[in-house]
């Protein structure tokens, strides 16, 4: 396990359209060197939907797949009872219909902050089947929020706007909500999702578990990069 | 979206469509369709209200509405910033429109330059 002080920071951008802070990131730039020297790579986008990311790849010569698990854990027909009787989500409904594709498919899955916004009970089983889908040899890239950043950090999607730059965007969950349903457990609030949860590096390390090694960047914007490979 | 221009084929809102469907010129679908589509050399445009099951073979593709299959388009695909897509799209140059969604691979093929 390796800690590595990132150079990251967070810059408010005023847009016509909608408020863009950039960021540095050292787990992008790790992931770039990468690719940058590799052809016809499969990368995987579990993120919102983005132009810019999709445009990035296929400019490169890359394939690139797009799903939104967020959104799909807010599919109401995923609401089930555990033997407590509390509400839960049914994670072999979820990965019927979601992150279905053979074994050893992607070169690099882009979980952004997925971990950290997903409900509990999907969590664990989504690391699993990512496992399984990633190249021996691939690679994964998440960011989790430390202690420090607070219950209500709001929940960003992240563009690609240079090879270890992005640009967070603030996820606004009334226009998302028309892809369909609202959510049946409570993990949106406001008019957005709601922190999960706060994983320190034992609980990543667990997590990730399965994978063959684990390298963690830390950044000043209270946000922990993480890198594991396959 | 302003209405489509005349001259142009098309199926209207209260419109359902089963089976294949295949033609030789533009195509506005604002109705339903289950199928198959195959437009080659053509455009196919899925209105706000199209809803869509089906693969899509043609020249050019924008989607407004939903489309739930594969899309083949020779030249370009266009996401609008209302289109739904579940599905994999394999074209030369594809456009998405921010707040578009899109569930399935983006695959560019390059025409060859001689």
């Amino acid at each position: 396990m390796k800690f590595f002080r990132g150079s990251s920071a967070a810059e408010t951008i005023p847009t016509q359209s909608s408020q863009k802070l950039t960021r540095r990131s050292s787990g992008l730039g790790e992931l770039s060197r990468t690719w940058e020297s590799a052809e016809g790579l499969c990368v995987l986008d579990l993120g919102s939907t983005s132009p810019t990311n999709i445009r990035h790849f296929t400019e490169r010569g890359h394939r690139i797949y797009s799903e939104d698990l967020l959104i799909a854990s807010t599919d109401p027909v995923l609401a089930t009872k555990d033997e407590q009787g509390t509400t839960v989500l049914d994670s072999r409904k979820f990965l019927a219909d979601n992150l279905v594709y053979p074994a050893a498919q992607f070169d690099a899955v882009l979980c952004w902050n997925l971990p950290d916004y997903l409900d509990e009970s999907l969590v664990k089983p989504v690391v699993g089947r990512l496992w399984s889908v990633l190249k021996p040899g691939g690679m994964l890239l998440a960011f989790f929020h430390t202690r420090d950043a607070g219950p209500d950090s709001p929940c960003h999607r992240f563009h690609i706007v240079g090879s270890d730059t992005l640009e967070m965007q603030k996820i606004e969950l009334r226009r998302e909500a028309r892809r369909g349903a609202t959510s049946p457990v409570q993990i949106a609030g406001g008019d957005g999702f709601q922190l999960q949860r706060v994983f320190n590096n034992r609980h990543i390390e667990t997590l990730f578990r399965d994978f063959a090694s684990i390298k963690f960047f830390l950044a000043r914007d209270n946000i922990r990069e993480v890198l594991v490979v396959r | 979206m302003s209405a489509p221009a005349s001259g142009l084929a098309q199926i209207g809102k209260s419109v359902f469509i089963k089976g294949e469907l295949s033609g030789s010129e533009d195509l506005y679908l604002d109705g339903q369709v289950e199928g198959s589509i195959a437009l080659k050399g053509n455009s196919l445009t899925v209105g706000p209200h199209g809803q869509v099951k089906a693969s899509v073979d043609a020249k050019g593709v924008v989607v407004q509405g939903k489309l739930e299959g594969n899309i083949q388009a020779s030249d370009r695909v266009e996401l609008r910033k209302s289109a739904i897509v579940t599905g994999d799209i394999a074209t030369q140059r594809i456009s998405i429109e921010e707040g578009a969604f899109l569930k399935g691979k983006v695959d560019i093929h390059r025409a060859d330059t001689k």
